[in-house]
């Protein structure tokens, strides 16, 4: 280090940078928007008890199912609990579990695709004709299997979210490993004598992971979708909890004559919806070396 | 066979010290389930600081030499079946394969025909140059660093301790080789393999690396395996030309000696194809025909279905090497070398 601090840098390297991933990331509006709107969900979340005006859990018969007002922004729901601190606690549980459910499908998925690709022969074989059976099952329908089965708390829910996740992340890390596996850097690497799971976490890892990132965003939303969900039908984090399929869900019952109910967490689940598929997009258009520069 | 074996024992004898000696190879590869011999009963040592040019069209089994003398065959469609590869003294071809990865990159390095695609683009070229003396040395991160440092000024790199951070799409094609001949000689081997190293870059750049490496092979004490189809690389760097074609070795020679008096029709074939500057390219003469196909190759010689001084010999059995004229100079040619 020494060294390069002492030369003075006199000539220095005439490289013409390429714009850089994230300047090309940002030159469109849709991944800017996208990451505004989730950061707000996040520091929402984060600052739920600060942010609420009431105990989301806090009951009063006086005051059920009225409409927005001052006091009330998003009015109230049969139990009297106000809908505003009720949407503001369930960005939490929605945003915890999605981000835990994505993040531990990303983890495993990515590093059986990338051994499984990698490898090749039996293990590659075997891997993918599970991955193809898992994916055979609608996420819903195999989230709600699980959790049928586990039972419902949030442990669960992460993990049975998770279980969907993975094939589609094998299937993707597989793939893009396959390809990266002919590139001459990896052939150099093993003309090094590198092992296999330095030239696969090293090597192989650091290039494919702009498509498990793009997958990564869109997952996110994909689970938060599942999460929502399975609570509408009754199988998510138990209540009294607020979490924003669970508060549609109480709405139902009344959403012809109080529909903000139900309107408020669902445009809160849309809102995070879009959100992530921007920051998808516009990641995925920032990284794909054919898009216009 | 007696001739061969004679001729192979002579060759171990003679070469007992040489960093790179191959003796007997046969390589062969699996097309539809059955196997064919791609490269057949090839003997050659490398000295320290010898050049030994491998040269033949696409096909002809050089680069399979090259992968085979690194380990490096495809499981399950190349295998070495055959033959002795000794590396600096240790048998590759009866070494574990752990052991034969422990050797790669430490005791026997090769550069690729690409450099544009042989480096990997998310990692600094520093860090790829210091990565093998990590593996193979136990450095530490700063040591190695420093070590990277210093071969890029070894290899040249202006400004090297501004650019040891930079990725590899910052560099241009000769730096980049640059930067695949430090990596390779990062752990100071004994033996260099260049495949192709100078094909993808232009003409003064090619002149500029050659002689770089003829440079450090001096300083280094390399025993460098050069494979090429380009004749006059040959003619610049190397000091025995082998030629191969359809996996046999169909001449061996000194460089002058090669150049002098190609014998082999196929080696003279060779030379006519080239352009020249003193030559019209009008009077370019190619080689009729292709080279066979691994399942087409003719018993007897394997040239024989291109060559113009065919006799009926060449189909009933495959010549063996013999002596053409100077010691050191041998062909396998009934015709010229019966």
């Amino acid at each position: 280090m020494s060294a390069t601090t002492a030369a003075t840098p006199t000539a220095t390297p005439t490289a013409i940078a390429a714009p850089s991933a994230w300047k090309r990331a940002t030159r469109s509006g849709g991944l800017m928007i996208g990451l505004v709107i989730a950061a707000v969900m996040v520091i929402i979340a984060i600052a739920a008890p600060w942010l609420a005006p009431y105990d989301p859990n806090e009951q009063n018969v006086l005051l059920k199912l009225e409409p927005p007002s001052a006091d009330h922004w998003f009015g109230t729901d049969a139990f009297g609990r106000d809908v505003l601190s009720r949407v503001i606690y369930g960005a939490r549980i929605s945003l915890f579990v999605g981000a835990f459910a994505t993040l531990a499908g990303v983890l495993v998925g990515t590093v059986i695709g990338v051994v499984s690709g990698y490898l090749g022969g039996m293990v590659d074989r075997i891997v993918t004709a599970a991955t193809d059976v898992l994916l055979s099952f609608p996420q819903l329908i195999m989230g709600l299997i699980l959790v049928a089965v586990l039972g419902a708390n949030m442990f669960n829910l992460i993990l049975a979210i998770a279980i969907t996740a993975v094939p589609a992340f094998i299937r993707v890390a597989r793939a893009s490993t396959l390809a990266m596996k002919e590139r001459d850097f990896v052939d150099a690497c093993r003309a090094l004598g590198f092992g296999g799971p330095r030239i696969m976490f090293l090597h192989v890892l650091p290039n494919i992971m702009d498509e498990v990132v793009v997958m990564g965003s869109l997952w996110f939303a994909a689970a938060i979708r599942t999460e929502s969900t399975l609570a509408f039908i009754g199988l998510g984090v138990p209540p009294p909890t607020a979490t924003w399929g669970g508060i549609i869900r109480d709405g139902f019952d009344n959403l012809l004559d109080a529909s903000w109910l139900s309107i408020f967490p669902s445009l809160a689940i849309l809102a995070i919806m879009i959100a992530l598929n921007l920051i998808g997009d516009g990641l995925r258009d920032a990284t794909d070396p054919r898009a216009p520069q | 066979m007696n001739v061969a074996a004679a001729a192979r024992a002579g060759a171990a004898e003679a070469s007992a010290a040489a960093p790179l000696v191959v003796e007997g190879l046969t390589t062969s590869i699996r097309i539809d389930r059955r196997w064919f011999d791609a490269v057949r009963d090839v003997s050659f040592a490398v000295q320290q600081r010898e050049t030994l040019a491998l040269v033949g069209e696409s096909g002809c089994g050089k680069s399979l030499t090259a992968l085979s003398v690194m380990g490096l065959l495809p499981a399950g469609v190349g295998r070495i079946s055959a033959g002795r590869i000794t590396v600096d003294g240790v048998d590759m071809t009866a070494a574990s394969e752990a052991s034969a990865q422990a050797m790669r990159g430490d005791r026997i390095g090769m550069i690729f025909q690409e450099p544009m695609t042989s480096l990997n683009p998310v990692l600094t070229v520093g860090f790829q140059i210091a990565e093998s003396l990590i593996e193979h040395h136990g450095m530490s991160g700063r040591q190695a660093r420093q070590r990277a440092l210093e071969l890029m000024e070894l290899v040249r790199i202006p400004a090297a301790a501004q650019r040891i951070d930079a990725y590899a799409h910052q560099f241009s094609g000769g730096m980049r080789q640059r930067v695949m001949i430090a990596i390779a000689l990062a752990c100071a081997p004994k033996v260099l393999i260049a495949d192709e190293p100078t094909t993808a870059l232009d003409v003064t750049i090619q002149a500029q690396v050659l002689a770089l490496l003829a440079d450090l092979q001096q300083r280094e004490g390399l025993a460098v395996l050069l494979i090429t189809h380009n004749l006059g690389v040959v003619a610049s760097v190397a000091d025995r030309v082998i030629v191969m074609y359809g996996g046999d070795v169909v001449e061996s020679a000194d460089v002058d000696a090669f150049f002098a008096r190609p014998t082999h029709p196929y080696s003279e074939a060779l030379l006519a194809a080239m352009p020249r500057v003193d030559r019209s390219a009008a009077a370019l003469a190619p080689i009729p025909g292709q080279v066979p196909t691994l399942p087409e190759l003719p018993a007897g010689c394997r040239f024989q279905s291109r060559c113009p001084l065919r006799v009926d010999r060449c189909a009933e059995r495959p010549p063996l090497m013999a002596l053409a004229g100077s010691p050191g100079h041998s062909v396998r040619c009934w015709v010229r070398a019966p």
